[in-house]
């Protein structure tokens, strides 16, 4: 095998093709990812009895079950009761149900660590409890949580990878075809494995910056 | 509904097969984690700085690449090209464990790092060795403090296992896949699985939990304040 | 008097952390049942003396003998000389993983690799010495700042040292539990124990020490028994620095 003809001519466009199905999974999953988790967090926190429940079994259920089962649930299960989605659809909510869950955790873990007076002072001013969990628990917890939370997005990159256990052709799944039909394990693995790192290595420092621009003196995240 | 009782109980000892390699391969991992991870992070604390950048390496290669990917690279890339033949659950309890070394050196690098740097001093002024200190004094330290970060690592690596399903372990997860397959009863297994894996990962951190309160002592972990 | 009398002896350390220079040629020796009490501005390197004494912090020159033995660059046996120089530290650095009765046997078991039963024996002695068998079973965590101290105290005892350092036993301290400590610090004087203490505490400099040295800017400025050197210094830094001390402990009387 020629190697400077097989890098030009399969495996970058393979992996580019790969890549562009990788960003789209992460960019529809992560925001909705994070917005279900902060409601789970809240409804866990300030929710009724019953639904601080639910939200918390919720929790227990989806940090219990390992992804890829969550992900066969969605896709070959759920037609049996009449649902049936396509296969980027199923990874897609997959994503955003297993990263909400891990992210209101965090959240939660925030919010408790708000001291009490933050939110006594805020009454005291005449707030409503939701102008007060609005506009002045969640700046801080949020802020608080954003180690964890883009960890979590650290974790939905590479996560993203299981799309291909149900045959969506991501970044890792457009190697492993690249790989077995060329018969070049070793280096199209290594390949699909430093772009990896190239994600997540530019989200790290993505999330450094973040931290900077978002930083209030004394409010330690 | 009484189909599917039928079925599971008629599986069930397939299913129970497929928990005992489940819980096999985590355990492996786990051991494997512990046995790595520990003396590299000693390395990153107390090493050279050509050790501590490779051990840095290792651990931004392991954690930066996605479970599913480490696997097809072992399977069917390093461990063939080194000739060796393994079996698909030892590839999956291996690759689970080196990168559990990598999570695990990261946590009991800073439990290290967070025990004060006089305890080291007063080790070796009573005469203690650099080892002798670490070994008596450091490390029961470290381990304490390291426990409640290291107790995520079960729950990880027990889910993480279920990926082993795409090398074909024989799982757990697998396992279901094939009764699903077979009996075209789909949801009700799935649950089952989901059930099945529910609980070991909740008895297993109960497990852990009851450690931490044994060996708990005032000043550490579970027995502070 | 003999050299056979000196326990330790200090020559000429010098050391520097990066281009700060902290240690300009020290000497001094210590005899036998003698409380050496160095005194001094803060960073001023008296810490940082103690530590170059055991060898904690290598010195970048000059060398120290424990009984005309040299201490400085003795490789391996840095071990034996460090049981045999004690050293006591002001925020106790007591282990926190063990009990006080384990802290004070530990180095017995781990260093001298003593008997079981006798490490026991001799740990309960020491704490006994220092008055805190009572607290043996209790953790770091669970004592006040002065029973960590004379814990602390006990664990050094325990090696049978020629001679231990305090750095600044007390500052660490408040009053009330500063006495406690210096109560037991003056009963091992009695008891004839060679002593090195860098300390804040006059009084106890006063009827305690053997000599007193007074350091500033990482040298020896003047040194002599403490009658002389707290009522009538030669050097008008000594006389500015013990004065300061007189005025703050005669406020404490009122």
């Amino acid at each position: 095998m020629d190697t400077a003809p097989f890098i030009t001519t399969v495996l970058v466009p393979a992996l580019t093709q790969g890549l562009v199905i990788t960003l789209q999974l992460i960019v529809l999953a992560a925001p909705f990812g994070l917005l279900l988790g902060i409601g789970i967090a809240l409804g866990r926190q300030y929710g009724s009895r019953g639904v601080s429940v639910l939200c918390k079994l919720y929790v227990i259920f989806v940090k219990g079950c390992p992804l890829l089962l969550l992900l066969f649930i969605l896709y070959f299960g759920l037609p049996s009761v009449g649902i049936t989605l396509s296969a980027f659809a199923a990874s897609v909510i997959g994503f955003i149900l297993c990263n909400a869950a891990y992210n209101s955790e965090y959240v939660r873990g925030a919010i408790l660590s708000v001291k009490d007076g933050q939110m006594v002072a805020a009454q005291a001013l005449g707030m409503t409890r939701q102008q007060t969990i609005r506009e002045i628990v969640l700046p801080q917890a949020l802020r608080r949580a954003i180690p964890g939370l883009s960890n979590e997005f650290i974790y939905l990159i590479k996560y993203s990878s299981l799309a291909y256990m149900l045959t969506v052709i991501e970044l890792s799944g457009a190697g492993k075809l690249v790989a077995t039909k060329y018969f070049a394990y070793n280096e199209v693995f290594f390949a699909v494995g430093l772009v990896y790192l190239a994600l997540v290595s530019i989200t790290t420092a993505a999330v450094h910056i973040l931290e900077k621009k978002v930083a209030v003196p004394g409010l330690i995240s | 509904m009484v189909e599917v009782t039928g079925v599971l109980m008629e599986w069930a000892p397939y299913l129970l097969g497929g928990v005992s390699i489940t819980l096999g391969m985590v355990g492996i991992a786990l051991g494997i984690g512990i046995v790595l991870g520990l003396p590299f992070a000693l390395v990153q604390v107390y090493g050279a700085r050509a050790h501590r950048i490779c051990i840095g390496a290792y651990a931004w290669f392991f954690r930066g690449l996605p479970v599913l990917v480490l696997l097809f690279l072992f399977y069917f890339g390093i461990f063939p090209a080194l000739g060796l033949d393994l079996p698909a659950f030892m590839v999956g309890a291996i690759v689970l464990g080196l990168r559990g070394a990598a999570y695990q050196s990261q946590i009991f690098r800073g439990a290290i790092q967070s025990i004060n740097e006089g305890q080291m001093t007063a080790a070796l002024s009573l005469g203690m060795t650099r080892l002798t200190a670490i070994k008596s004094i450091i490390l029961p330290q470290s381990l304490r403090i390291a426990l409640p970060g290291w107790s995520n690592e079960y729950p990880e690596i027990l889910t993480d296992s279920a990926i082993c399903y795409a090398i074909g372990v024989a799982e757990l997860l697998t396992r279901t896949s094939q009764i699903v397959s077979v009996t075209y009863i789909t949801m009700p297994i799935y649950l089952f699985c989901a059930v099945i894996f529910i609980i070991l990962n909740y008895a297993g951190m109960w497990i852990i939990q009851k450690i931490e309160l044994k060996v708990a002592i005032p000043g550490f972990g579970a027995g502070a304040g | 008097m003999g050299p056979d009398d000196i326990v330790l002896r200090v020559e000429d350390i010098h050391k520097k952390f990066g281009e700060k220079v902290v240690l300009r040629g020290v000497s001094f020796s210590v005899k036998k049942g003698d409380t050496v009490v160095v005194i001094g501005p803060s960073g001023t390197g008296k810490s940082t003396l103690l530590r170059c004494i055991n060898q904690l912090t290598p010195p970048d020159m000059g060398r120290v003998f424990l009984h005309g033995e040299e201490v400085t660059n003795s490789g391996a046996k840095i071990s034996y000389f460090r049981q045999k120089i004690g050293m006591v530290f002001q925020n106790f650095f007591l282990f926190d993983h063990l009990t006080a009765l384990r802290n004070v046997e530990i180095a017995l078991l781990r260093v001298r690799k003593m008997d079981p039963k006798a490490a026991r024996e001799k740990a309960v002695y020491e704490l006994d010495q220092v008055g805190m068998s009572d607290w043996a079973d209790h953790f770091p965590a669970e004592l006040s700042g002065g029973q960590a101290q004379r814990v602390s105290i006990a664990r050094a005892l325990a090696m049978d040292p020629e001679v231990i350092l305090f750095d600044e036993p007390t500052s660490a301290l408040d009053p009330e539990l500063t006495r406690e400590v210096l109560e037991v610090m003056k009963k091992l004087a009695r008891t004839g124990l060679t002593m090195v203490v860098v300390s804040h505490e006059m009084g106890f400099a006063t009827s305690v020490a053997s000599e007193i040295i007074f350091m500033e800017g990482g040298r020896i400025v003047e040194q002599g028994p403490p009658h002389i050197l707290m009522s009538d210094p030669a050097y008008p830094r000594t006389r500015k620095f013990v004065s300061q001390f007189a005025d703050l402990a005669g406020q404490r009387k009122e």
